[in-house]
């Protein structure tokens, strides 16, 4: 799994935040954007493009983009 | 064999709108309901218009629209999950209340999205062990009683109606070979905690889930990342074993009607199972999702749009509250 793919996904799930606002490093539960539908587009983004089960509560505990993509990389 | 013969549907009249919601919660847009849930406007039923109320309008629907007589109906089925009474079943009132021969069986049956396909599963049993030969499938829920005024995500996807089916030995489309499934260690994922046996005085309790959002006892909660994946998991699968079932290939059907959670799961469900956009029903824009209503209301849009035509296999399924579902063909 490729980190910068990972966020250019990511970075798909907002409709109207700015791609390059997100990076690895990003606290995306600050993001204005950020709700529970975002956490389930970022839910479906896990299975549909990287074949693993993430769930609420885990993408609740990361912190950063980069926390994320080491949570589905590591499924 | 057992055949759908006519379907209609009823909608209660108070229609809330996103405007109406957006205006509760201004950290919404109308917009982004919208085009994420995919409605714009939910039905409610009145304060005192029960499950059962809307599902004798739905019956009353179906007779006048079809020409079809109480009187033939020797079989009623309602899934439910917001009943009138504890006891006695809805179903025994809804032959009273229609005219329906004392002869007849009837029952409820407590299942949520997935009802719609047990129903159909429960009355091709009946048809053809020769117990009954016209049943009359109600399906009706009242599911924004069970929201807290706060859930704004509930009540964003859930919209009360009921719908009519009526189940026969011969008809519009032969009922084919289903694949159903359970898994009760979801159960908690899709709950009413209070008011029935286990607990039956409301708590007043709280706390927050695990994802962060709010959990009232006495109130439907839904833990929608868990339901989510429940769904991703199940549907792929569960498209396979209806095809093996029915020794059809996933070319072979001419069009897919499923359960309409909202949007954006059946979006990302059509995107995993690779189903073609132009056969993929999506329509909840004028009723939200109406649980166990939403198969027959989509069925009765594309007959009546005739999206759905003579000579084709459709493919149903539901999935949801249990956790349970199911899918079959309805061959046209």
């Amino acid at each position: 799994m490729d980190i910068n793919e990972f966020i250019v996904n990511f970075a798909n799930q907002f409709d109207e935040t700015d791609p390059d606002e997100i990076k690895a490093d990003t606290k995306f539960h600050d993001l204005a954007e950020w709700s529970s539908l975002t956490g389930m587009g970022v839910i479906a983004m896990a299975k549909t493009i990287y074949g693993k089960t993430i769930s609420g509560r885990e993408i609740r505990e990361c912190i950063t983009v980069e926390d994320l993509f080491n949570l589905v990389a590591g499924k | 064999m057992a055949f759908i013969k006519a379907i209609s549907y009823y909608l209660p009249e108070r229609i809330l709108t996103n405007e109406e919601l957006v205006a509760e919660f201004p950290e919404w847009s109308v917009e982004k309901v919208a085009q994420k849930v995919g409605v714009e406007a939910r039905h409610l039923a009145a304060d005192n218009e029960t499950a059962g109320d809307l599902a004798e309008k739905a019956a009353r629907r179906l007779f006048d629209e079809n020409g079809i007589s109480p009187k033939t109906i020797d079989f009623v089925l309602l899934c439910t999950q917001s009943p009138d009474y504890f006891l006695p079943s809805t179903a025994c009132l809804l032959q009273d209340r229609l005219g329906i021969p004392t002869s007849a069986g009837a029952f409820d049956y407590n299942l949520g999205c997935s009802g719609c396909v047990y129903g159909m599963a429960l009355a091709k049993g009946l048809i053809t062990a020769g117990i009954a030969k016209n049943v009359l499938l109600l399906t009706a829920e009242t599911y924004n009683k069970y929201l807290h005024p706060a859930d704004k995500s509930n009540r964003a996807i859930f919209g009360d109606g009921a719908a009519a089916c009526l189940i026969s030995t011969e008809g519009m489309a032969e009922i084919g070979n289903f694949s159903l499934g359970t898994d009760g260690r979801g159960a908690d994922n899709l709950i009413v905690k209070t008011g029935a046996s286990r607990q039956k005085a409301p708590t007043g309790l709280h706390t927050e889930d695990d994802e962060g959002h709010v959990w009232h006892d006495d109130y439907l909660y839904m833990n929608g990342g868990n339901i989510f994946n429940f769904t991703l998991d199940t549907v792929p699968s569960m498209i396979v074993d209806i095809l093996e079932k029915n020794a059809l290939a996933l070319d072979q059907i001419d069009y897919f009607v499923f359960h309409q959670a909202n949007k954006y799961m059946l979006d990302t469900i059509r995107k995993l199972c690779v189903l073609p956009r132009d056969k993929f029903y999506v329509n909840l824009s004028g009723t939200g999702n109406t649980v166990s209503s939403t198969v027959l209301i989509g069925i009765k849009d594309c007959l009546d749009r005739h999206v759905i035509q003579q000579g084709y296999k459709v493919m149903i399924s539901g999935f949801g509250v249990g956790l349970s579902w199911g899918g079959t063909i309805l061959n046209f």
